[in-house]
């Protein structure tokens, strides 16, 4: 009686929940299944991996089940460059892209607004990439970044690059590509912000004395906040991980980043525990930097 | 010019009685479509100007030129004697009120009225903020965002956003087009108060009739990008000079006539309408030629009986039969058949003691003359009616 009572004063105070709530949560269970044998499991796995010790006189690859906590400073102490390298090359590829998208995203969502066909192709434009294989498009740029190409000559002619500089093979190759590779994760939630952003609030601004580029700041800029969020972050996680892009445009000594390490580890050296380690560091890691920035971004009320 | 007490601190800062503005020659057009059409028009400093005009009659394209929001195809704007024609929107000293008020969804009501303060980096933003809201009466919602205010405080809340920076010129777009009808006639009353309070110049765009003529001291009535007739509201109505500014502005009765004769030294013209001989003194006739429209408001005809004898002071119209009463509580409205002339709308006050004419009855229509208003023959009888299919 009294339970009931309670949850007739809870209901109260809230918008009634949607009728079918057991309907609704059967719905659930395949998503709930999914993710508990293809997400959990794997990350209990992975935490357990991370601890494992080596056979004392066994072969290369032969661990067992232990509690070895020395495995994370190890692991860490030989991989620290390799894992703020990756932090850096994402975060630098974060920056680019949004430098490079937020305007994409401005002409598709603002100025092409009313023209469906303009921008409708445009949006295509930007998915276009996504058509072709990663692998491809990435050995694509090597081939771009070569050292007898054009983008090396004109850098050159345009005394960038000294006559002997290249790109290949350096940090700079390695951001180019991520951020080419990740830039549609950044237009499209800025795209999707902005196609909702109401050009009378421009009006507005003008009208009380901002100057564009102030409008810009004050109004524009926070008002697709949440595209922002979203696209730095869709960016960021996925390119910290990439090894792709490092391994293949990168050399292998000053541009390694951790998901080479990993691979390299995991696949080559059969070192699980040392792989375990870092992935667990780099997904805690991001986590850690993730809801710090959410938080900071302060995008709750705006959505 | 505005008179108000000394002891009002608000109006001890208010720059005084704002700018004159001066549209001169201005037209817009947007690909084949003329909007505004070679537009002349001076509102002086200090006055409550309203622009009206049906919807898509260019006030709106005129006002958004005076904000700097449009740039003109040709003519000159000009504030306080100052060209403004090619100065960009921010930095004229002009605030508008927009329609759809564009508050910044993402700053609280503090935040937006205090938003033009910032941008030019005046002392004491938040007092002076809060000083605005308290004009509007909302200071106790500074902390609220846009969207949980009801439409009628966001529209006080534009209006703060405003009157804030003591403007040369105020702008007001339409901006009471989204309240209900109650909530309307008190913020008409409420921007008169705020208005005379600060002094600044308010130029009011709107196609509501009885707005522009509650609230304007000057009343501009616009038609297909061009200015039809400029006065104050009991000018306006009493002396309308085209046809459309009698069927916009109220009601008019207009039937054609020809001028046959001008009596009484020169005074009063002799029209016939239909076989019968009406006079309207020539000083209320703008018609050029002997083709005329004479009209009357339908507030200043008399229904008498048929056959009853009227004294030579009044004009009579016979052989009219009512086809319609409304009793409106006031005045009972009659749509009156008067055969060749078409139907013509009476208003009897209800003031007590006048039998109500049920539809059917044979009348007769009475007026002083000196009501009677004469316009160009050429002109459409019907321009300006409202067409129900045509207001938004």
């Amino acid at each position: 009686m009294l339970r009931r009572s309670r949850a007739g004063t809870a209901l109260a105070g809230q918008p009634p929940a949607p009728a079918g709530g057991r309907g609704a949560r059967r719905l659930l269970v395949p998503g709930v299944l999914y993710l508990g044998v293809f997400f959990v499991l794997p990350v209990g796995t992975l935490l357990a991996t991370s601890l494992y010790a080596p056979v004392p006189g066994g072969e290369l690859g032969q661990y067992t089940p232990a509690l070895r906590w020395q495995n994370y400073p190890e692991a860490l102490g030989a991989f620290w460059p390799q894992l703020v390298r990756s932090f850096a090359f994402a975060g630098a590829a974060t920056v680019v892209a949004l430098v490079v998208g937020y305007p994409m995203a401005y002409v598709i969502a603002v100025r092409a607004r009313g023209r469906r066909t303009l921008q409708g192709l445009l949006v295509v434009l930007v998915v276009a990439p996504f058509f072709t294989s990663f692998i491809l498009r990435t050995i694509a740029w090597k081939q771009i970044l070569a050292d007898g190409g054009a983008v090396v000559g004109a850098l050159r002619w345009l005394h960038v690059l000294p006559p002997d500089g290249r790109v290949s093979a350096t940090s700079a190759a390695v951001v180019v590509g991520l951020t080419y590779s990740f830039l549609p994760f950044m237009v499209l939630p800025l795209f999707a912000a902005l196609e909702r952003l109401d050009p009378r609030l421009l009006e507005a601004g003008a009208d009380l004395y901002a100057a564009p580029a102030t409008t810009f700041r004050r109004v524009t800029l926070p008002l697709s906040m949440p595209g922002v969020v979203a696209g730095t972050l869709l960016t960021f996680i996925p390119a910290v991980g990439d090894y792709v892009n490092s391994s293949l445009l990168g050399n292998s000594t000053t541009t390694v980043m951790i998901g080479q390490v990993v691979d390299a580890r995991f696949f080559r050296l059969l070192d699980y525990p040392t792989a375990a380690v870092l992935s667990v560091v780099l997904m805690v890691t991001i986590l850690v930097l993730v809801t710090a920035y959410v938080r900071r971004a302060g995008t709750e009320d705006l959505v | 010019m505005t008179a108000v007490g000394t002891d009002d601190p608000t109006v001890e800062r208010a720059t005084a009685a704002g700018a004159a503005l001066e549209i001169e020659g201005v037209s817009r057009r947007f690909g084949d479509f003329l909007a505004v059409d070679d537009l002349t028009l001076a509102v002086a400093s200090g006055t409550f100007f309203a622009l009206l005009g049906p919807s898509g009659c260019g006030k709106t394209t005129t006002l958004r030129m005076v904000a700097g929001l449009e740039r003109p195809s040709a003519g000159t704007v000009r504030l306080a004697g100052q060209d403004v024609t090619g100065v960009p929107a921010h930095r004229r000293p002009v605030n508008t009120v927009f329609q759809s008020y564009a508050l910044f969804p993402h700053l609280d009501v503090l935040e937006n009225v205090a938003f033009g303060l910032r941008r030019r980096r005046t002392r004491d933003v938040r007092a002076r903020a809060l000083e605005a809201l308290e004009l509007v009466e909302l200071a106790h919602l500074a902390d609220r965002r846009p969207a949980q205010l009801s439409g009628g405080q966001q529209q006080r809340v534009a209006l703060a956003r405003a009157v804030v920076n003591r403007p040369a010129l105020l702008l007001l777009d339409e901006p009471l087009g989204a309240l209900d009808l109650k909530l309307r006639r008190r913020m008409q009353l409420e921007l008169k108060r705020i208005q005379a309070e600060v002094g600044i110049t308010f130029v009011h765009v709107t196609h509501d009739q009885e707005e522009a003529m509650t609230m304007a001291d000057t009343v501009a009535v616009m038609n297909r990008g061009r200015i039809e007739q400029v006065g104050a509201p009991a000018d306006l109505y009493e002396h309308p000079r085209t046809a459309f500014v009698a069927n916009f502005l109220g009601q008019s009765n207009l039937v054609p006539g020809t001028v046959v004769e001008v009596l009484d030294g020169g005074r009063v013209l002799g029209v016939d309408v239909a076989g019968t001989r009406l006079r309207v003194p020539a000083a209320r006739s703008v018609a050029a030629g002997p083709r005329v429209l004479v009209g009357v408001r339908p507030e200043k005809i008399r229904l008498v009986g048929a056959d009853e004898q009227v004294g030579t002071a009044h004009d009579v119209l016979r052989g009219g039969t009512v086809v319609d009463t409304s009793f409106t509580g006031v005045s009972t409205q009659y749509q009156v058949d008067v055969g060749a002339l078409g139907t013509v709308g009476v208003f009897a006050q209800n003031a007590g003691g006048t039998p109500v004419h049920p539809p059917g009855t044979p009348v007769a229509l009475a007026w002083d003359p000196d009501f009677a208003f004469a316009l160009d023959g050429d002109e459409e009888p019907a321009a300006g009616t409202v067409d129900l299919d045509d207001e938004p």
